[in-house]
């Protein structure tokens, strides 16, 4: 059942239902125990009388009138008949009986309570004697109508417990309806807000039970609100960087065609060229970055050969003016990572190294000496202590950036590696001028 | 027209410094907040360009600043975020115009212009003095009503006469308007312009006060 009201219902109509049987059975049990020591008390009773009502005379005086009813306890008409007397002779015949007893011998103990079967009912009997008086009476009574005493008396209690059982499931589901209101009161309160609004749901006010949900629920709008402020930022700086390209484009193609002077037209092509050029990639970042995002690319879960790409990278970036030394060792290094995105990482990596490398520069890609990660440096002018923490962020671009730079490549790469479970860790060289990235890849 | 861009795409800025200097005005560059806020203070510049995302910071704050500072340049915001929260801000922020990337170079330079203008305090988009008369947005003039063809430096100077009749411009301030920072400034080059203009627009219309500047002559 998935209605929390339903089940609560159930349960307590259920928990309720059960408590009263068992409150039923007890009082029977207890009812039945306390009827058999009353009645067995009445029979002793009522034999002690009957006995002491025999004359001295013995069980001559009272066989002048065989048949006689000597007793009898009758409460209502269903009870009626229920005792039933017998005064016996010592020597064994029958001086008189009650009305409706049995002619035969109701017990064959001369003294005491006993239980026997007498034309298929069940006696309960109290049989007393008096030597002075030669008789023996004996009492019985009727086990069965014990028992339908008993009987009728938790019937009694059964008949007004299942009368109240539909009135207390009306109740039961009108409290706990009630009882849940305020669940029903924030539902609505949610179901009524904008898509937009993520100010927290009052949790002050709720039910104690209520309240870490509505804190989990308030923590998920502070994460989500962040999301979305990232999201748009992110945004709003694409949205900055592919126009920023689109109106320089445009004004150097209106300046082309608009100029006679043909050193101002040549000037305005090669500045388109190159801003085309500087989009392309652009474009190419935002859409590596899109596919990281969507997670289209399984996570790495393959063996990859870290020297092999990496010289699939060097070879495919022929920068002209910077040399390239590659750890031969790295040959050797295989690790547990996505193909594809291991090259989105280093291929980012080195051509932010070789772009803000000088003239003449080294990029050296080596094996670090604990035999599992990449070291990649430069000799560039490094990252100011002060940006190292923002570089990471989208369309961040520190003080020192390349003119073809769109701060998106550290971004990339540090979403990249994180997807394969590689950490990066940047920081400016001690010996020289220069950055150092160390790529600590998943061992096989 | 004096303009100092501050924007930080080399090949944007590259294309506004070439662009708005074939529509006749003198372009300086700068990319960032700081040399912006700089600039503005060292510099009287006639119209700002002021792109609103730049690296260390929003072109607002500049704006903010230089207002601050009680300078009423006028200044036209450019930028990618144009959601009518980010126009309304940089309105309120006290920019006079608004244009968002991509834009045409024709329709900038017209803007320029028309805030140019309203900072100078006129409304009409043609300079006239002295039965001159200067179509900025054509770069043409006409001397009771015949054409005459000027450079775009003679222009530029006649312009700046025409925009205070009557009131005199110094030979700093003449350069200044016709030199951007990177470029060298010839020592007698005012001198020249204003000897060719006074062969093509009439000697008498452009007056000397002698060891202070130049004046354009009054309509009275």
């Amino acid at each position: 059942m998935n209605s929390l009201r339903g089940r609560l219902f159930v349960v307590l109509v259920a928990a309720t239902g059960l408590i009263w049987l068992c409150g039923i059975v007890w009082i029977s049990i207890g009812a039945k125990a306390e009827l058999e020591h009353v009645l067995d008390t009445r029979i002793q009773e009522a034999a002690r009388m009957v006995i002491s009502l025999v004359g001295t005379g013995g069980a001559g005086a009272i066989a002048e009138a065989p048949g006689n009813a000597v007793g009898g306890a009758s409460g209502g008409v269903k009870y009626e008949r229920q005792l039933s007397c017998q005064i016996w002779a010592l020597d064994g015949h029958l001086v008189a009986r009650s009305g409706g007893a049995p002619d035969v011998l109701l017990s064959d103990r001369a003294s005491g309570f006993s239980d026997r079967m007498i034309n298929g009912e069940m006696w309960r009997v109290y049989s007393i004697e008096s030597a002075a008086k030669g008789v023996r009476v004996m009492i019985g009574d009727r086990l069965g109508q014990r028992n339908q005493l008993v009987v009728d008396l938790a019937k009694g209690l059964m008949v007004p417990a299942l009368l109240m059982v539909p009135a207390l499931g009306v109740l039961i589901w009108v409290s706990v309806g009630r009882g849940l209101r305020p669940l029903v009161r924030t539902a609505g309160e949610l179901r009524a807000r904008e898509v937009d609004d993520m100010s927290p749901v009052d949790a002050r006010g709720a039910p104690s039970e209520m309240r870490p949900l509505l804190e989990a629920l308030n923590a998920l709008f502070d994460k989500v609100e962040e999301a979305r402020r990232v999201e748009r930022e992110v945004t709003a700086f694409a949205a900055h960087e592919l126009r920023t390209p689109l109106a320089g484009l445009k004004t150097q193609a209106q300046i082309a065609k608009a100029s006679t002077d043909p050193a101002v037209r040549q000037g305005a092509l090669d500045q388109i060229l190159f801003s085309v050029d500087r989009t392309a990639r652009l474009v190419r970042q935002l859409l590596a970055l899109a596919k990281l995002d969507s997670g289209q690319q399984p996570d790495g879960d393959e063996e990859v050969c870290v020297g092999g790409v990496l010289s699939e990278v060097v070879d495919a970036s022929h920068p002209a003016a910077v040399r390239v030394e590659l750890d031969p060792a790295l040959e050797d290094l295989t690790v547990r990572s996505n193909r594809e995105i291991l090259r989105v990482v280093l291929r980012n990596l080195h051509e932010n190294a070789v772009q803000h490398s000088p003239e003449g520069g080294t990029v050296s890609w080596r094996l670090a000496p604990d035999g599992r990660s990449v070291v990649l440096e430069d000799e560039g002018s490094g990252i100011p202590a002060e940006e190292l923490p923002l570089v990471f962020q989208r369309f961040y671009r520190g003080r020192h950036r390349a003119p073809t730079g769109c701060g998106l490549g550290l971004a990339i790469v540090e979403t990249a590696a994180r997807r394969t479970g590689a950490s990066l860790v940047l920081e400016n060289r001690e010996d020289r001028s220069g950055l150092r990235a160390v790529i600590r890849l998943k061992p096989v | 027209m004096r303009i100092l861009v501050v924007e930080d795409d080399q090949v944007l800025s590259d294309g506004l410094k070439v662009g708005l200097g074939l529509a006749g005005m003198t372009v300086d560059m700068v990319g960032t907040r700081a040399e912006a806020c700089a600039a503005v203070a060292a510099t009287s510049f006639d119209v700002v360009v002021l792109d609103l995302m730049l690296p260390d910071g929003s072109g607002l704050d500049v704006l903010r600043e230089i207002r601050a500072a009680g300078n009423r340049t006028p200044v036209l915001l450019l930028t990618a975020l144009d959601e009518v929260v980010d126009r309304v801000k940089g309105l309120d922020a006290g920019a006079d115009d608004y244009l968002g990337k991509p834009f045409d170079l024709g329709e900038l330079a017209a803007r320029v212009r028309a805030v140019g203008r309203r900072g100078f305090g006129r409304a009409a988009s043609r300079l006239a003095a002295a039965g001159v008369v200067l179509d900025p947005s054509s770069l043409s003039a006409a001397v009771d009503s015949e054409p005459v063809t000027l450079s775009r430096r003679e222009f530029a100077v006649l312009a700046l006469l025409m925009e205070r009749p009557g009131q005199v411009r110094s030979k700093g301030e003449i350069e200044d308007r016709l030199y951007g920072w990177q470029e060298e400034v010839e020592s007698n080059t005012v001198e020249v312009h204003i000897h060719n203009l006074r062969a093509k627009v009439g000697r008498e219309r452009i007056e000397t006060v002698r060891g202070v500047g130049y004046r354009m002559r009054g309509d009275s």
